[in-house]
Order: C-alpha cells, then sequence, then structure tokens
C-alpha cells in the first residue's frame, strides 16, 4: 500500500481542531503558533513575575529573612531564565515573527510549517521543566549565568534540569531563526523586493542571524559544562585544570548577542506602531535597515565587556570598550529616527503610542548607562552591582516589555476582531511606567554606592531605597490586573474593530480580522510602501 | 522663523545649563578614599553630563512630539509625507561617533591613568612569582608621588571569607590593615569559586578566580575602616561574604603589623 501525500490535504482545515482547541493542538497555521508562543509565554512571564516579587519582598528589609538563602539564589536563578528564555525571547521572536512575518512577504504560512510547530511545542515541557526542578534537590542556583565552579559544585540535578531545559529552548530558538530567514528570503510574493519589507523583517533577519549564529555556541558550552558535572571531566573545573574564564567567554559569545535577541525585534516592532499611530512614514528607512545590520555585525564582537573584572588582560578590555561604545551610534540612529517619525505627524495618543514612548525613553536612558558601563574604569566599580541590574532592567524591561504590550494593544484587533479598552490601557501604562522607573531608577544610587548584585543581605543604610524600589516593584505587579481585566473583557465584549481599524498600511491589515486560515482570499497583496502615510492626500490634491 | 530658532535655542541651552548643573551639584558616589577615587568620579561626572543633555533632550523631543502632534478631535488624514533627510541623518550619525570616539579615548587616558594598561607584575621580594603567569587585574602607575613604599599582600577567598597572608610578617589576618598614602600590591587566588574584591570608596574591583592569579593595585589616601564585599555570586551565604580594610596611620599600622607578626622561625 503506498501512502499518497495530497499537499492540499495535509495542511485542510478540516484535519485541525477549530475554535479555542486548536490552539491547544499541533497546529501548522503560523497565526494559532503565534499566539500559541504569546499566550505561553505570557504565563511563564506571570511566573517570573512572581519570582521577582519574591526577591523584592526579601530585599525589603535587610536581613536575609522571608526565604532561605539557597532558596534565594534559586529564585534569581529562575527569575532570570523564565524571563529570557521563557518570555521575552519566544514572545518578541516567536510569537510576533510566526504572526507577522508571513503577511509581511506575502506568504500564506511560514517556509517550514512543522518545524514551526515542533519549535514552539518544545517550549512548554522545557519550561515545567525548569519550574519543576525545584521540587526535585532544589532547583538550580549558580545565577542564569552559571559560572563555574559553582555551577559544577552547587547541587547537581537542579542544574542538570536548568541545562537540558536551556538546551532545548536554544533548540527551539535555532529551529525558529532557521524558519525565520528561509521566509524572508525564499517566501516573498513576486515583486516584492528586500528593501520594500516592513522593518519587523529586517529585524527579524538580522535577528534570526545572531540566534543561528551564536546558540549553537551556547549549546556547546552548556554540554561541556554538564560533562564536567556529571562525567566529571574538567573543561571548566580548575581542580582538574579546566579554565573558568573560558566558559565566561563562551558563554558571553551567545548572551550577549542574546541582548540583541531580545531588543532587535522589538525596535522592529515600534517601527511599525509608530508609523501607523503617527499618520506619517518611518523616517529614514535605509538608515533604519544598515543599522540593524551594524547592530547584528557589532553585536558579535563585544561579549567580552561583561567580563572587564575577570580574567581578561588590558588590551582586551580597552578593545572591547570601543566596540561596545559604538554599538551607541546605529542604535541612536535609530531612535532619533522615531523621533523624527513622530515629528509632524498626527499622533493618535492611545495605549500602543504611549507604551512605544515610554519605551523610547526608558531605553535613552538604559542605553546612555550602557555607553558609561562599556568603559572599563566605569564598569570596574559598578560591575555586578545593582547599577548593573538596574541598567538592563531599563534595557530588556523598559525596552522589549514596554514594546510586547505596545505590541499587543496594537495587533490585538487584529487577532480577535475586537477592540481594547484604551481607559484600562492607558491606565495599564500609568501604573507601569511608574511603577518601572520606582522599582529601576534607585537602583543605580544603589549600585554606585556599594550594594552588589544577587545578595539577599545587604547594609543597612540601604534600606530605605530598597524600600522605594520594592514598592515600585509592587505597583508593576497590580499593573497586570488592568491589563487582565482589559484582555478578558474585550475578547468577549470588546467594541468590533472591523478589518482595519488604525487604517494602516502594512499588509496583516489588507485581510479580515480575524484573517482567514491561509491569509488572503484570493492574492496575496503587493505592498510597496508598507508606511506611504500622508501620500494619497497629497496625490489627490 | 527667527522666533522658532530663538526657542530651540532657548531649550538647548536651558538642557544644557540643567544638566551642568545637576552633574556638579548632584554626587550619587560615595566617600573618595583612594588615588583612584577620584579619577573615577571625574571620568562619571562626564559621562553624567553628556547622559543627562541626551535624555533629557531626547525626553523633551518625545513628550513636546506627543503634544504639539497630537490629534485633534476635528482632524481627519495623515501627517506629512516625509520619508527622511538625509543631511538629517548623517548629523546624527557622525555627531554621536564623535562623541562616542572621544569618551572612549579619554576613557582610555581615565584608565591608564588609573594603572590599567601598566604590565601586570606583583612585586613580590620574598617569592620567585616573577615569572608566574598574572591573568589580569589593575595595576597602578609607579609614577606617583605619594606611595613611596610597597606593601605586598597575598589574598586568599574562599566560600565565604576572604584571608590576607602578610608575607614580611609571616601571618595571616581576617581584617586588611594598610597604611595611607602607601601603594598596596595585592595577589589574589580563590581556593574554590570565583569571588571578587571590592571596595566601593576605593573604586576598584577584580575578580578572585581559581586556577588564576589576579594582581589588585591601589592606594589608599583616607584613613578610616572600609567595606570589603564579594561582588562575584559564589553561593547560599554570598550576601554575607564580607570584610573590612582598616586604612590607618603610619604608626598605627606598624604597631598592628608588629603584633601580629610572628618570628621567621615558625615558618
Amino acid at each position: 500500500m503506498t501512502i499518497s501525500i495530497d499537499p492540499q490535504k495535509t495542511n485542510n482545515e478540516s484535519l485541525q481542531p477549530k475554535g479555542w482547541l486548536r490552539y491547544f493542538s499541533f497546529s501548522l497555521d503560523h497565526k494559532v503558533i503565534g499566539i500559541q508562543y504569546l499566550v505561553c509565554g505570557f504565563l511563564f512571564y506571570l511566573i517570573g513575575g512572581t519570582l521577582a516579587s519574591a526577591i523584592r519582598i526579601e530585599l525589603a528589609s535587610p536581613m536575609s529573612d522571608f526565604m532561605p538563602r539557597d532558596v534565594y539564589n534559586q529564585v534569581l536563578t529562575l527569575h532570570g531564565t523564565i524571563m529570557i528564555f521563557l518570555w521575552i525571547v519566544p514572545v518578541v521572536n516567536g510569537a510576533f515573527g510566526n504572526y507577522l512575518i508571513p503577511f509581511y512577504v506575502g506568504a500564506r504560512d511560514m517556509a517550514f510549517p512543522r518545524l514551526n510547530a515542533v519549535a514552539f511545542w518544545l517550549i512548554p515541557p522545557s519550561g515545567l521543566m525548569l519550574v519543576a526542578s525545584y521540587f526535585v534537590e532544589g532547583a538550580a542556583q549558580a545565577g542564569w549565568t552559571a559560572y563555574p565552579p559553582l555551577s559544577i559544585t552547587t547541587p547537581q540535578s537542579g542544574q542538570i534540569i536548568w541545562i537540558l531545559s536551556v538546551l532545548l529552548l536554544g533548540g527551539s530558538s535555532i529551529f525558529g531563526g532557521i524558519n525565520f530567514i528561509a521566509t524572508i528570503i525564499k517566501l516573498r510574493r513576486p515583486g516584492l523586493k528586500l528593501m520594500q519589507l516592513p522593518m519587523y523583517c529586517w529585524a527579524m533577519l538580522g535577528t534570526s542571524l545572531l540566534v543561528v549564529l551564536s546558540t549553537p555556541v551556547l549549546a556547546g558550552t552548556l554540554i561541556l559544562l554538564s560533562f564536567d558535572i556529571i562525567a566529571n571531566t574538567g573543561f571548566f573545573n580548575p581542580v582538574l585544570g579546566g579554565n573558568v574564564v573560558v566558559y565566561q567567554h563562551l558563554f558571553w559569545f551567545y548572551s550577549h548577542p542574546a541582548v540583541y535577541i531580545m531588543v532587535l525585534p522589538a525596535f522592529g516592532l515600534v517601527s511599525e506602531i509608530l508609523p501607523v499611530h503617527a499618520r506619517k512614514p518611518l523616517f529614514g528607512y535605509t538608515t533604519m535597515v544598515f543599522s540593524i545590520m551594524g547592530i547584528v555585525v557589532l553585536g558579535l564582537v563585544v561579549w567580552a565587556h561583561h567580563m572587564f573584572t575577570s580574567g581578561t588582560p588590558p588590551w582586551m578590555r580597552l578593545f572591547f570598550t570601543i566596540a561596545t561604545a559604538f554599538i551607541a551610534v546605529p542604535t541612536g540612529i535609530k531612535f532619533f529616527n522615531w523621533v523624527a517619525t513622530l515629528w509632524g505627524g498626527k499622533i493618535s495618543i492611545n495605549s500602543a503610542m504611549l507604551f512605544s514612548c515610554g519605551f523610547i525613553i526608558n531605553f535613552v536612558f538604559g542605553g546612555i548607562t550602557g555607553v558609561a558601563l562599556a568603559q572599563v574604569p566605569f564598569d570596574i566599580h559598578v560591575h555586578d552591582t545593582y547599577f548593573v541590574v538596574a541598567h538592563f532592567h531599563y534595557i530588556v524591561y523598559g525596552g522589549t516589555v514596554f514594546i510586547i504590550f505596545s505590541s499587543i494593544y496594537h495587533w490585538f484587533p487584529k487577532v480577535t476582531g475586537k477592540m481594547l479598552n484604551e481607559k484600562l490601557g492607558i491606565l495599564h501604562f500609568i501604573i507601569t511606567f511608574i511603577g518601572f522607573n520606582l522599582c529601576f531608577a534607585p537602583q543605580h544610587w544603589l549600585g554606585l554606592n556599594g550594594m552588589p548584585r544577587r545578595v539577599a543581605e545587604y547594609d543597612p543604610q540601604f534600606q530605605f531605597v530598597n524600600q522605594i524600589s520594592s514598592l515600585g516593584a509592587l505597583l508593576m505587579a497590580i499593573s497586570t490586573i488592568p491589563f487582565l481585566i482589559n484582555v478578558f473583557l474585550s475578547v468577549r465584549n470588546g467594541k468590533n474593530a472591523g478589518d482595519n481599524p488604525w487604517n494602516a498600511l502594512t499588509p496583516e491589515w489588507l485581510t479580515s480580522s480575524p484573517p482567514p486560515v491561509e491569509n488572503w482570499e484570493g492574492e496575496a497583496p503587493l505592498v510597496e510602501e508598507p508606511y506611504g502615510y500622508g501620500k494619497e492626500i497629497s496625490e489627490q490634491k | 522663523m527667527l522666533n522658532k530658532n530663538f526657542y530651540l535655542i532657548l531649550i538647548i541651552s536651558l538642557v544644557f545649563a540643567i544638566s551642568f548643573w545637576i552633574g556638579f551639584n548632584v554626587n550619587l558616589l560615595p566617600a573618595e578614599a583612594s588615588i583612584n577615587a577620584p579619577i573615577y568620579d571625574e571620568l562619571f561626572k562626564i559621562l553624567f553630563i553628556i547622559g543627562l543633555i541626551i535624555f533629557i533632550g531626547m525626553t523633551i523631543a518625545v513628550i513636546y512630539s506627543l503634544f504639539k502632534f497630537r490629534k485633534r478631535n476635528d482632524q481627519i488624514g495623515d501627517g506629512i509625507a516625509l520619508e527622511g533627510n538625509l543631511s538629517l541623518e548623517i548629523v546624527w550619525t557622525i555627531i554621536p561617533s564623535i562623541i562616542v570616539l572621544l569618551i572612549g579615548l579619554y576613557s582610555y587616558n581615565i584608565y591608564d591613568r588609573m594603572g590599567g594598561m601598566k604590565e601586570l607584575n606583583h612585586n613580590h621580594e620574598m617569592m620567585s612569582s616573577n615569572t608566574e603567569k598574572i591573568w589580569a587585574g589593575i595595576s597602578q602607575t609607579s609614577d606617583n608621588e605619594i606611595a613611596i613604599n610597597n606593601l605586598s599582600i597575598e589574598v586568599s577567598a574562599m566560600q565565604f571569607a576572604f584571608l590576607f597572608n602578610y608575607p614580611k610578617g609571616n601571618f595571616i589576618s581576617g581584617e586588611l590593615h594598610v597604611p595611607v598614602d602607601q601603594k598596596v600590591s595585592m595577589k589574589m587566588e580563590s581556593k574554590d569559586v570565583i569571588h571578587a574584591f571590592w571596595v566601593p570608596e576605593f573604586r576598584i574591583k577584580q575578580d578572585i578566580i581559581p586556577g588564576q592569579p589576579t594582581i589588585l593595585n591601589f592606594t589608599p589616601t583616607k584613613v578610616g575602616k572600609y567595606p570589603i564585599i564579594c561582588a562575584e555570586l559564589c553561593g547560599p551565604y554570598h550576601g554575607g561574604m564580607r570584610a573590612s580594610i582598616i586604612v590607618e596611620e603610619e604608626s598605627d599600622y606598624n604597631e598592628w603589623f608588629n603584633k601580629n607578626k610572628k618570628s621567621e622561625v615558625n615558618l
């Protein structure tokens, strides 16, 4: 008996569950997979946020009195790992990438739909495994960086489960990256040129290159580390002649680009959102593309700035100072261009716009402390202190997470056909913005004045400022309440959005909302000017 | 048109004035207690002022745009179809490049003045460690006037304590005593996991690594007791891994040293 595979049938709608059940299936539809990524990521965000709250409760008093010290280290390790590998990376890449990229290139799905589904379904088990490791022998407690020899000497089962989980998540990320590159390069509809693609495609192309180039290095490193733990090898174990600094080089060779894997897609998303709500073309398309690629190239040669106080000789410290500082140039271009995009527009001040502008302000602040941290002499004092904690939360929370929320307000009508409530959205923004800045701005001072990171106890003189920070964290926790209420109410009873509530010109809005299974009823439209705002009017005149 | 430019110049000068005022009047740093500290604080002040100018400027630009170009209720249609401006984009590529380059050169100068670019070697008369490979650390310029003598100390770190070995006196102390205004040279190595030696008042930090000795040289300038903080996650009691550095007058230091000194015979 021969098995014939009918291409029409394998992708047939009738084989896939319908309604909400399809979100629990091995669906091959890129839109379903995108939502799976988003909701799964958001659930892990709630877990990671709970862990963050536990950290801030512990730090509300100078003594280690809320939880045992080793549990505190497990909590901070899980918080970092979950927020990076299970929330930000899957959501800005997997969720929005899967949902939007096929629309943007004019395709009916991603290049490899099955690989796509596999990439998503690796995430829930590895995430659950990571969380469950707490109940085995305690979770990993060497920080999300897992520096040996600490990671070799702490309880083994937690560390091994952590490694397995990160390996699976890294694999998922690589599958996704390959898929995005193939889709953007090969699945563009005929007639669509690369330089006509919406900016998010360029951001995802750059990000996916970084994923494919650097994630395998992390995977290799973690496999060697697991040999050190379970097979007593000595790659990174100084007792057996291993070199601990080599691990740091290999780890940061991935984990610095990981920062760009988290922020470049956000740069792409904000480039989609601002022109729509400002009713103006994206300012400087070509320079935006070149600055993304500049960040990709520079992002690969700056990793040792995480090791300025480690085992690095002076010349190396200096080289990485200059390389790192220069990333500020292409990044700065993008921020100036976004402000220029707002300039002279007709700006609708709504939740999506407010979160995007909050992103610009927060990220500029985090970028400035980033340039300062790039300077070796500056970094030597504040390295591994709360100053660094504050800096990277300004980048990944004040930057990327703000854009995730902005994107949810922007694309919610696309996905559900319903509008989110604007009043609740603006309330969400105000509480988040105040809470975030209250939480993290004071931490710069803490770091400068002598509070190291990853501690459960600290000098009593820092108590007041830590309590302000904890109050900010409380506000951030509260801010998710109006958001969740908003989403649940709007999915059921939201105002009908119509197909294109924002009058946007990018291709995903040129079909019905929510879109049909293969995106378009007929041919995919050819969108040569995704940012052509203001042109029709001037032509009419 | 003249009016517009006038306001623009007024706002820019206000931003500069506010940034400089904050930069010179708001002190975010702890006390200065080593010759590195004033050099560090000079760099900090410059970076702080430049950062403030950029941050305040960008924030004003965003908020002003939101306010000025907000869509009024009666308005329909789009904003101007402005797709870019090459000369403007060249300007905001070149100016940040120059600023970044200048900051880089300046911080090289600062690092050099801190002694960061000096060859790393540990002045150890007692040991034949000259041939030993030193992996990293901060040296110190030898030509500084204040540092007249050299005190060599060996630091070993372990979970969760620092131990300071004074080879000349043949004793080990849990507290680091050093005389004021003298150059101190430390060779550090860890016995288990990675630790770090940080004295915020001295603005210096260096990891203490198992299997790879590192160097940290400094000259304290102010008598007092300062915390030594471990800055690298080293286990459950990481937050409690602290010691004290006691900077004292030379006579006090000598008294302490002689009290603890053991005769060579006991070696």
